[in-house]
């Protein structure tokens, strides 16, 4: 076990996973993180804490991830380089460690030109790729990155993004490889909507032997509403909404429910393509959905282990 | 290479300029000439709109070139217009109003923001190839640099947000990583993106101070 964390013993069980996302707030209320950890606990086996996400402050990945866990969730932090260069990202991951946050995931960042403070200056001192090297070697080496020693040990559980929809489609396949090569423990894919893109992204995968290497958790975005398909398919960069599932979306009578059953089907799915360990579910603002969609696709009741 | 320049806005400049009555125009005739932010009919523009701002131009020269040493030579030519000047509006690079401080002892403003230092791709388009880091990482990069290109300056990328060759920032960006993968590929060195590029020595590019070399012979 690299971290113990119980998203590590799922995955390493080879049981299929469940993971959720909580969004922190944009404010100051513990009770918002903790309503989340409370709707989530049953339904999944580690909750990630986005890290200004879209680049609009909301309250830290870090304390997000403290909150839950007091909630008997197993969180999982975000880290993005858009906002800290080395020094701070590293004294962050030790201070998670410390407050016993065992999952650490590394992001690049959404650029800040479409948060709610474009003027700022980024940093990306480090990209993500780097940034899992960088956690490896602390956890491995107990080293720095300026190769000085880390006093006490560096349990992580390491886990990297991968968007099979991005371009160009060949070098996504590469990338993922790097990451892997890197030290990422665990994958978490963007939102799956064309499937079929998705399982030949995912052959060229275990064609590559990359899901004995890490595991693979396909993203799953519960849709709400025909508005929100059409903004995805329009104005999200990197995920794909195919035009059938915005007619789908749009010819609904009950559209919360359409989108229930069509997140629940996507699980289905993604469960019959080879290589896939689990679901992360990124039900945005929509936290409270994701015990149904969970039990509807049979995945309830979560492993104790 | 060029220095890109843009003027500032006029209410940016009356505000720097509110308590100079007298102002001294200085004008370049290299690359704020090539970009039409500080060549003689600009220079001649700003003296019109200053007056009718209400300021006197006790004087206006365009040096050839604003940053260099013979700057003080020109300067020299004009000293007694620029003596009975309160200030000196420099409508050159930052260079050029460096240099022009350096040999004045009025007080010096720029007129121009300095954008970047770049080539002309088309006539009139100026694009950002280099911002001079110290650590030259090229030869990976199909000559095409991500480090000014890249929205994010991943060494790593493209990033996931690489959709039909233009960058998650807009649509009007070219994702520099798919340009890098396109020439990678037509020259048979895709294997360059298998490998991890390490973690950067940016103390190169920003590090204590300004950054200084001595050229011995
Ligand atoms: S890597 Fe550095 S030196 Fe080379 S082109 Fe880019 S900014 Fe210039
Ligand atoms: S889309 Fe391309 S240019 Fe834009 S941040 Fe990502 S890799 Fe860089």
């Amino acid at each position: 076990m690299k971290a113990g964390t119980n998203l590590e013993k799922v995955l390493e069980s080879g049981m299929f996973a469940v993971t959720a996302e909580a969004g922190p707030p944009k404010g100051t209320s513990a009770a918002v993180m903790q309503r989340k950890g409370e709707a989530l606990r049953h339904c999944c086996d580690a909750a990630n804490v986005t890290d200004n996400q879209t680049a609009i402050v909301r309250m830290s990945s870090l304390a997000g991830c403290v909150l839950l866990k007091q909630q008997g969730v197993d969180p999982v932090m975000q880290i993005v380089c858009r906002d800290r260069n080395r020094i701070a990202i590293q004294s962050d991951v030790l201070g998670a460690i410390a407050l016993g946050i065992g999952n650490i995931l590394c992001l690049s960042g959404d650029h800040q030109k479409f948060g709610n403070h474009p003027t700022a200056k980024n940093v990306f001192d480090i990209d993500s790729i780097q940034l899992i090297q960088a956690l490896k070697n602390m956890r491995d080496e107990k080293k720095f990155l300026c190769d000085e020693e880390v006093s006490g040990e560096v349990p992580m559980f390491i886990g990297a993004a991968a968007n099979p929809y991005a371009d160009p489609f060949e070098f996504r396949l590469t990338r993922l490889a790097k990451k892997v090569k890197a030290g990422a423990d665990f994958i978490q894919t963007q939102a799956v909507y064309d499937i079929a893109k998705f399982a030949k992204w995912m052959k060229m995968v275990t064609d590559r032997g990359l899901d004995k290497e890490t595991h693979i958790l396909a993203g799953v975005i519960p849709i709400k509403s025909a508005g929100m398909a059409r903004y995805m398919r329009d104005y999200v960069s990197g995920v794909s909404v195919p035009d059938e599932i915005v007619s789908r979306m749009e010819q609904a009578k009950e559209t919360k429910e359409e989108g229930v059953r069509l997140a629940v089907e996507i699980i289905e799915q993604l469960k019959e393509i080879p290589g896939i360990h689990g679901v992360h579910i990124m039900a945005v603002g929509w936290e409270d959905i994701v015990p149904e969609i969970v039990e509807q696709a049979g995945l309830l009741p979560r492993p104790v282990l | 290479m060029k220095t890109i320049t843009a003027q500032k806005p006029f209410e940016e400049l009356s505000e720097a300029l509110s308590g100079a009555e007298r102002i001294y125009v200085v004008g370049c005739g290299t690359c704020a000439t090539m970009l039409h932010t500080g060549g003689k009919s600009e220079v001649l523009d700003m003296k019109e709109k200053l007056e009718a701002a209400g300021k006197k131009v006790t004087g206006w020269m365009v040096i050839p070139t604003a940053c260099d040493e013979l700057s003080k030579d020109a300067l020299g030519e004009s000293i007694q217009e620029i003596e009975q000047a309160d200030c000196i509006l420099v409508m050159a690079c930052a260079f050029g109003v460096q240099t022009v401080s350096l040999y004045s002892d009025k007080p010096v403003y720029p007129a121009l923001n300095t954008l970047f230092v770049g080539k002309e791709e088309t006539p009139g388009h100026f694009i950002e190839v280099c911002m001079q880091c110290g650590n030259c990482i090229l030869a990976r990069t199909a000559g095409i640099c991500p480090l000014v290109r890249c929205a994010k300056s991943l060494l790593n990328g493209p990033c996931g947000g690489s959709v039909d060759g233009k960058c998650e920032v807009s649509p009007d960006i070219p994702c520099a990583w798919q340009i890098i993968y396109d020439r990678l590929a037509a020259l048979g060195q895709l294997d360059k993106l298998e490998e991890i590029v390490p973690i950067r020595d940016w103390s190169t590019s920003r590090e204590g101070g300004p950054r200084t070399i001595i050229i011995s012979d």
